[in-house]
Formats: C-alpha cells, structure tokens, sequence
C-alpha cells in the first residue's frame, strides 16, 4: 500500500570482512618457507642419507611448508569464511588422498596381476 | 509495522524481515573464489595422480636424474617463494590504502612470475632440443603436462595481474577491487603451495628414484 | 574394423570440407531437412511476432535464476527428445538384426547412435535438468532473491548450450565418437579414431563442463552464504540439503573429468603418451581417471531427486517427513562414500582380488544410506492422509522402481557376479532401472510439482496420467527382457545377433520403447493441453499443494526479486510453520531492492567458446586461436564492467504486492 520512504535498501554500507595480513605474517612465512626448501634440496644434491629416508623426510618437509602457507600466507583459520574455507580445505584433502591412493593402489594391483607371464593365481595379490 | 501473531503473551514472533540489511556486495566472492581453487586443486591432483602411476614408465628414454637441473629448479623455486612475498607486501600496501604501493608490488611480483615462467620455458626447450620431448614417453608425456599445466596457471595469473593493475590505476581501490586483489591473493599462493608439490614429487624424488 | 583415413588437413579449413557431409546416409539427410526446415520456421515466427527484442532482453542475458532454470529445462527437454530418438534406432536396429540381416544401420552408424544416446542422455539431458530444478527452487527454499553470483548462472547455461549444440552440429557434419559414453582409450585414441569424432567428444564435454562446474561453485555459495536469518543447516529443506551435497560432489569430480579429457586430447592432437599402448601408456590408467568422476556423477544425478521426493512425500502425506536428521546424514555419508566405491565399474580390468574385495564391500555399504532414505520415505507416508496427485504417484512409481534397480546394483557389487554380468545387457537393464525409475521419474514427480510455481497454472492430470502408466508399463516392457538376455550372456552394444531365440525378447523391449515414446508424446501432449487450459488450471493461490517449504509462499510465478521481505526462519518446514503460526504478509513499508543487471557477455563467451570447439574439431587453427583471444579478451574486458547491478524501486514493488494482495483476497 505505501513505499517507505526514508530508507533505500542498506545494502553496501558495510564491507565484507577480509583477512587481516600483516607483516610478520609474511616474514615469518617467508623464513619458514626458505628453509623448508632449502633442507629438502640440500639432502637430494648431498644425499647424507638413504634415498628411502630422504624420501620420506623431503615429503614431511613438503606437506608442513605447505601448512605453513596456507596459514601465514593464506591467512587459513578456522574462522574464515564461518570456517567453510578450512571445512572445503579439509574435504578437497581427503578426496585427493583417496585419488592418489586409490589410484595408485588400484594400478599398481592392475600392473602386477596383468604383467604377461606364466602365474599362479593364488599367490596374485 | 511488523507482522506478529496474537496468539500468546510472548514477545510477538518475526516472520519478515522488515528492516532488512541486504547482504554487502560481494560478500560471496571469496568463498566462491576459494571453492574454485579447491576444484583446480582436484585437477593438478590428477595430473599428480598420473606423474605417480606413469613417471616411472621412461620407455628405454632418458629418466630424470639424466634431465633435472637441481640448481635451476632451487632458482625457479626462489622466484616464486620470493614473487608470494612480494604478494604480501602488496595486500599489506593495500590495506593501508596506497594504491601506488599496491600497483609497485604487484609489478614486482610479477616480474618474479616472468622470471620463473622464463626460466621453466629455457628449461622445457632444452629439453625439447635434447629429445626428451613430451612425446618420448609416459614420464615426459606426464612431466610436461603436470609442470606446464602449474606454468599456464602462472601464465594466466601474470595476465590478471596486468589487468587488475590497470583497473587499480582506473578505479583505485574500491570494493571491487580489493576484493579481487585478494582472490588473486588466494590464487597466486596456491600456485605456490601446487609448486612445493611439483618440485618435491617431480623433481625431488625424480632424481632420488 | 579398418579406421577410416584421416582427411587431410588445409590452412585454411583445416580438415574441414564437403566430405564432411554426410549425404550418403540418408537418415541423416532427411534429419537435416526436417531440421533446417523446423528451424527456419521457428526462426520465421519469431522474427514475424517481433520476439527477438523480447528473447534477448528477457531470456538471453538474463540473470534471474528463475528464468535461467526453465532455459535449462527447456535444454533438458530438447535434448531428451533427440537421445530418445537414439533409443528408439537402437531397439529397430537390435530387433531386427537377426536370421542373417544386418539391420538397417551400418556399423559406423550403429556405433555413433549408442555413443551419442549415453552422451546426450547424461550431459545434455539428466545436468540440465537437474541444474534447471536446483537453479530455481534453492534459491526460493532459502529465502534469497537470486544465487551468489547471477552472471556466472547465465555463462554456465550458455556453455552447457554450447556443448550441446557442438554435439548436435556434429550429427550434421562430420561425425560422432563410435566408442560408447566414456570414450575409452586406445579405441578413443588418435590411432583408432583418426576422425573428428572423439574431437567433437572432447569439447563438446569440455565446454559444457566448464558451466557445470561453476554452476556447482555457484549453488554451494549459495547455499552456504545467502539462507535468510534463522535458516541454519538443520533448518534447510531436505531438496536444499540434496542439492548442497550434489553440487559439492560437482565441484569435487567434475574437474577429474575435465583434466582426463585433457590428457586424453594431448594424446590425440600433440601425441603424448598418456593413454597409448606403447612408450609408457596406460589405457587402463583412463578407465581408472574416468570412473573416479564416473561413479560421483551417477549420485550428482540422483540425489537432487531423491531431495525432490522427500518434500513430495511429506507435501502430499500431509505431514512432516520423518527423521530429517538421517535423511541429512544419510544424504552427506551418500556423498562421502560415493568416492570410494568406483572400481565397481572395471572390476574386470584384473586389479586383483584384494581390490576387488574392498570396492566389492563398500558398494555394498553405499546402498544403506539408500535403503535408510526410502524407509523414511515410507514412515512419512504411514498414517499419512495421501493425496495421489501426479507427483505423489510418479514417486510412488520410484520406490518400487527404483528398489529393483538398487538390488541388482547391489547383485552386481559382488565381484564374482560381476565377472559374468560386466558389459552385458544386465549392466544395461540395472543402470536405467535406477536412472529412469530414479532420475526421470523424479524429473517428472518434480515438473508436475513445480510447474505451478514456475508457470501460474496447474498440469493437466489426464494426460498426466495417461503419460504416467505409458511410461511405467513401458520401463517395465523395455527394460525387464534385458535382464533376462543379460543373465543369458549378451554383451552390450550388439548391432547384429546371430541366437534366433533371442529376438522375442528383444521385440518385447522395442515394444516397451514404442509404449515409452507414447508417455512422452502423452507428456508433450500434457504441457500443450496445459497451455491451451491456463485458465481453467490457474493456481492464484501461490500454494496449490499446500506445502511446507518457503518457495510456496510467493506468488506463482514469484515475482522477480522472489521476496518483497526476506522472511525470517524458525523451524524446519518454514513455509508450514509459518501458516500454522498465522503470520501476516506484509502489505506495505516496501523498499527499493537491490538485484543484478541482465548481461550479453554470458552468451557471446559461450558462443566465441563454441567456434573455438568447432575450430579444434576440424583442426582449423587459425580459427582456434582467434576465437580463443576473443574468448580471454572478451572474458578481461567483462571484468572491466564494474556497473552491474541496479535497484527495482520502491514504487514497482509497491505495485507488485499490492497486485498480490489483491490476488490473495480474491482467491480467499
């Protein structure tokens, strides 16, 4: 029956929140980050080590630099985004660890029982 | 003016919005953006996939510890560890409102970004001039495309880069565009976290296998 | 079967030229000229009623999720039709091929019919409507005026148009894919396939995946950033809840599908080595890639409808569905395990006993969730005061459908059943068990159901009916001989049979298809009759059904901002509860609303996209690239268009709801 007419929609006043950066964030990342590359590189050109424990080492480096992005350069906190950011982060994690795994699983099965050669079925994985 | 119900002696129950505060503009891009990322997470996963179940198939071809440059790749990894940096100090320049600042930072990223794209492009054609073209086997066939596909993101990235350069000079740093500095924010630091990957699983373990 | 050579390729026209034309099939010439000239007609009453202005400003560029989601069904439903012309050619072909006959389809042709029938039925027809649904209510269930991002809707209906009509074009040059849905390696290779048609495939898929996958970012944002104030998760309506997990199961497989076809052309177009059977390939490793979005898509498919038939269900009972907590669950552990069930598909492929085992037993596992669902479905209905309206029947049909289908999944889960029933017309028979008892009939419940919304007038029942019992005695007709040719031992895709006492049962099957196609010519006939009766069927009310969920409270069709107010949430059932509650709408105080503005970039991107598909096809790269940088320079300069949104004044919405006041006392 009537319009309103002192108000207009509110809509735009308010910015959205954005991750608040800060300089220390980017330093401490960066430094961690050098020397989460550095290390792995090192042991490959050096090799102190077995390749097996090298390997491994130069993984768990991988998968803590890449934490260490995703927090001091991706500013990821369990409340960005109402927590749907680290929720997303969480389930795309699990799905490319089943694909990787699977997928290697599943070929690595396939190869070895396919191989042509004379086998014994039982003894097949 | 608001619709109530007259049933009890409660406090009468809202079912309009009257005053309503409409969502602020914008408010769904980063999330949307970050679920975009999560998809292209999803492909370079299968680009992972096939380098683990195909990088070890060299077909009598040369195998990486015959074609990897440790120190080139240490270098490549600089660029982009320092191109995130340079990043950084752009959002930070952001914040505090300069777009000049935000404008020299993002130049100066993607310098980095073109150092680190030259640098892969010298890399790929001496490879090529070598014979260990993608066409040589599964491994190069894998190699290339997992590697190339990580290049092209940071091809496109750069390209973004320019353009939202260009749009800050225009329009300054208005909602829109500070949004999307930080969706190129996202972007750019994924494709640093894909690249800890590349050169970890591919170059990496390439030489120890 | 020798390939067919390569043609070769020019500068200018790259492959291209007037062989492409495929005159010596003289079906394909006589589609043509009923094509041409049904389009020629169309085009001609357009332009004579002076619509164009009106198609462009309200249909093409617009970003309304309203009329985006009837575009998409309109897709649906053209594409339906022609995938069900390959049925129907299929089933002649299938009978008749017997005593020595070779039936009336070459092998060529035989081939490209099966591949595009699974094609268009998957992509052109089932995402779209599915997307159509979803585009439209979830937005409205949620108390929103429109999805997160309104343009990126209209790009991704124009892409998925794009890969259609990529598909289509190829009917009329050039060639389809003769190697069946999947396109498996090496027969999908550049070796066994040098022609065109895997490239038209290829692109087709590719473009038309580009929109789903951001349709899929779109709906999940959606849904998670814009539920009106009191709507938390548990509060969502169970079609919301399904689509939520449907389109999270979009963004999480459909770029495996993308990065597959990729590797898949490198190997075609630069001669990589990805899938080959020399230098290192592994075709197996494609099976593998393309199964893991497989098996996701097939749930993509159906959960949206299984969300369709829990707020049919508990609409047309008259009451509230029952455990809506385990339906939300059951919904989310769906969609979990859906990514740890995919070598079901090849168990054959000899990955060995212990894999075998493993994806045997979580196959199994996966159907629980299901049988949780229908027996909600059913306590929903238990004591329930049953209106058997279209929808409530075509779910009916469903559960009793759909049940048979999921057992003789269940029968195939187990690797040594499997071993003999792979590939035959077993494996045919189940998965359109569930994809038509499931999928379409859900389709069909949810058009019926929502049509009103959409349209302001009712569907007429008795052809509704009449398109009911066709189509069930149909499925039934067509379907239940392939279980028994299956269990006898016959492979799928068979264009010539040489066992004469097969051929009753496949007359039986081409019978049930010739009883399907009188459902869908009953179902055309129902939408026709519809129109001509609006007035006799209108809806004035809003809520025809009596529902629960917040789309029924608007006016039908809603106006275009949906909500005048953003209604506020309390309870499941928002809409019920509103009613029961007594609330007042709202008649005055109204406000200017904030919407998004229409845009063309949607549709010239998509068609720029299109020329570059047909230009990688055949070769033309020149084309390719031209098209290519009209597609990114088009793409930066939208970005540059920071103007795109406007306000609907006070006043138009003052006009709008007083309309609807007027219509509400009218009816009461």
């Amino acid at each position: 029956m009537s319009a309103d007419p002192h108000h207009h929609a509110a809509d735009g006043h308010h910015e959205i929140e954005m991750p608040h950066a800060s300089m220390r964030d980017y330093v401490i990342g960066f430094v961690l980050s050098v020397i989460l590359t550095a290390i792995p590189f090192w042991l490959v050109m050096e090799r102190p080590f077995s390749n097996g424990a090298t390997a491994a080492i130069i993984m768990i480096f991988a998968a803590v630099q890449i934490v260490v992005h995703m927090v001091f350069f991706l500013h990821m906190t369990p409340k960005a985004e109402d927590g749907w950011s680290l929720t997303s982060l969480v389930f795309t994690v699990i799905v490319v660890v089943i694909m990787l795994a699977g997928s290697l699983w599943v070929m690595h099965h396939l190869n070895t029982n396919m191989m042509p050669q004379v086998h014994d079925t039982s003894q097949l994985p | 003016m608001s619709a109530t119900t007259i049933t009890t002696a409660d406090e009468p129950v809202q079912f309009y919005d009257l005053d309503e505060h409409a969502h602020p503009e914008g408010h769904s891009t980063m999330l949307g953006f970050w679920i975009y990322l999560m998809s292209d997470c999803l492909i370079f996963a299968i680009l992972f996939a096939c380098f683990g179940v195909l990088g070890g198939n060299y077909a009598a071809g040369p195998a990486p510890k015959d074609l990897f440059d440790l120190n080139l790749i240490a270098l490549n990894t600089a660029m982009l560890l320092f191109s995130s940096i340079t990043y950084g100090f752009a959002v930070l320049q952001m914040q505090q409102g300069n777009v000049r600042g935000t404008q020299i930072w993002l130049a100066v990223t993607g310098l980095f970004g073109l150092g680190f794209l030259g640098i892969e492009l010298y890399e790929f054609h001496h490879l090529i001039e070598i014979g260990a073209t993608p066409q040589r086997s599964a491994f190069l066939s894998s190699f290339f495309t997992l590697v190339g596909t990580h290049g092209l993101h940071v091809t496109f990235g750069v390209i973004w880069l320019v353009t939202l350069m260009v749009q800050l000079g225009k329009h300054g740093l208005i909602a829109a565009n500070k949004r999307r500095v930080m969706c190129l924010s996202m972007f750019w630091h994924f494709l640093d976290v894909i690249w800890i990957g590349v050169f970890t699983i591919v170059y990496l373990m390439g030489v120890l296998r | 079967m020798t390939p067919h050579p390569a043609p070769e390729a020019g500068p200018f026209l790259g492959k291209l030229s007037l062989d492409a034309l495929p005159l010596h099939e003289p079906i394909l010439v006589v589609t043509f000229a009923i094509v041409v000239i049904g389009g020629l007609g169309v085009l001609a009453a357009i332009t004579k009623y002076r619509l164009w202005g009106w198609l462009w400003r309200d249909w093409f560029t617009t970003v309304d999720h309203k009329r985006i989601g009837i575009m998409y069904m309109i897709l649906g439903l053209i594409m339906f039709l022609r995938g069900f012309a390959d049925a129907i050619m299929m089933r002649l072909q299938q009978v008749w091929a017997f005593n020595g006959s070779e039936g009336y389809l070459n092998a060529h042709h035989y081939d490209q019919v099966f591949t595009a029938h699974g094609v268009i039925m998957i992509f052109f027809v089932a995402m779209p409507f599915i997307t159509g649904l979803m585009n439209y209510m979830v937005p409205l269930q949620i108390g929103a005026r429109d999805v997160s991002f309104p343009f990126l809707n209209n790009f991704s209906f124009w892409m998925t148009t794009a890969g259609a009509v990529l598909c289509m074009i190829s009917l009329f040059i050039g060639e389809f894919a003769q190697t069946g849905w999947l396109a498996y390696p090496p027969l999908s290779g550049i070796a066994y396939s040098p022609n065109v048609g895997v490239d038209y495939y290829i692109w087709s898929l590719q473009i038309a995946g580009v929109g789903t996958t951001l349709s899929g970012i779109n709906l999940i944002v959606t849904i998670l950033k814009l539920r009106a104030p009191g709507m938390g998760l548990m509060k969502m309506p169970v079609f919301t809840w399904t689509s939520l997990c449907s389109n999270i199961l979009i963004v999480a497989s459909f770029p495996i599908l993308t990065a597959t076809l990729v590797l898949l052309s490198l190997d075609r177009y630069i001669g990589t080595n990805f899938f080959t059977n020399d230098l290192g390939g592994s075709p197996m490793m494609y099976v593998n890639l393309i199964w893991i979005w497989g098996h996701p898509e097939v749930y993509i498919l159906i959960l949206p409808l299984f969300g369709v038939f829990s707020e049919v269900t508990s609409t047309f009972s008259g009451k509230k569905l029952f455990g809506y907590t385990s339906m939300v669950y059951a919904t989310v552990v769906i969609t979990i395990l859906s990514y740890i069930v995919w070598l079901h598909h090849f168990f054959t492929m000899g990955s060995g006993a212990s894999v075998n085992s493993f994806f045997g037993i979580t196959t199994m596992v996966i159907s629980i969730p299901t049988g949780a669902k229908l027996f909600n479905w059913l306590f929903t209905m238990y004591r329930g005061r049953i209106r058997f309206e279209l929808p409530m029947m075509w779910t009916i049909a469903f559960m009793l459908t759909f049940v048979v289908g999921g057992m003789t999944g269940v029968l195939l889960a187990v690797p040594p059943a499997d071993f003999v029933l792979h590939n035959s017309l077993f494996l045919i028979a189940h998965f359109h068990n569930v994809i038509i008892g499931g999928v379409l009939f859900g389709l069909f419940a949810a058009i019926n159901y929502w049509w009103p919304k959409a349209f302001g007038f009712k569907l007429d029942v008795f052809w509704g009916k009449i398109s009911f019992w066709c189509w069930v005695v149909g499925f039934w007709l067509a379907f239940m001989p392939l279980y028994i040719l299956g269990l006898m031992g016959v492979t799928r895709r068979m264009r010539v049979f040489d066992d004469p006492s097969l051929q009753i049962w496949f007359a039986i099957a081409a019978f049930g298809a010739l009883v399907i196609a009188a459902g869908i010519g009953a179902m055309l006939v129902q939408f026709a009759v519809s129109i001509w009766k609006r007035k006799e069927l209108v809806d004035e009310s809003g809520d025809p059904w009596n529902g629960r969920t917040l789309e029924w409270a608007t006016s039908s069709p809603p106006p275009d901002y949906n909500f005048a107010f953003t209604p506020v949430i309390h309870d499941l059932d928002a809409w019920y509860d509103m009613k029961k509650r007594g609330h007042q709408r709202p008649v005055g105080g109204f406000r200017d609303i904030h919407m998004p503005s229409n845009t063309g970039a949607g549709i010239i991107l998509a068609g720029f996209s299109l020329v570059m598909g047909f230009a990688l096809v055949w070769h033309i790269w020149w084309l390719a690239a031209v098209s290519f940088a009209a597609t990114v320079f088009g793409a930066i300069y939208h970005t540059f268009n920071y103007k795109r949104d406007f306000h609907i004044p006070a006043a138009t919405v003052v006009e709008v709801e007083d309309a609807r006041t007027r219509q509400l006392a009218a009816g009461a």
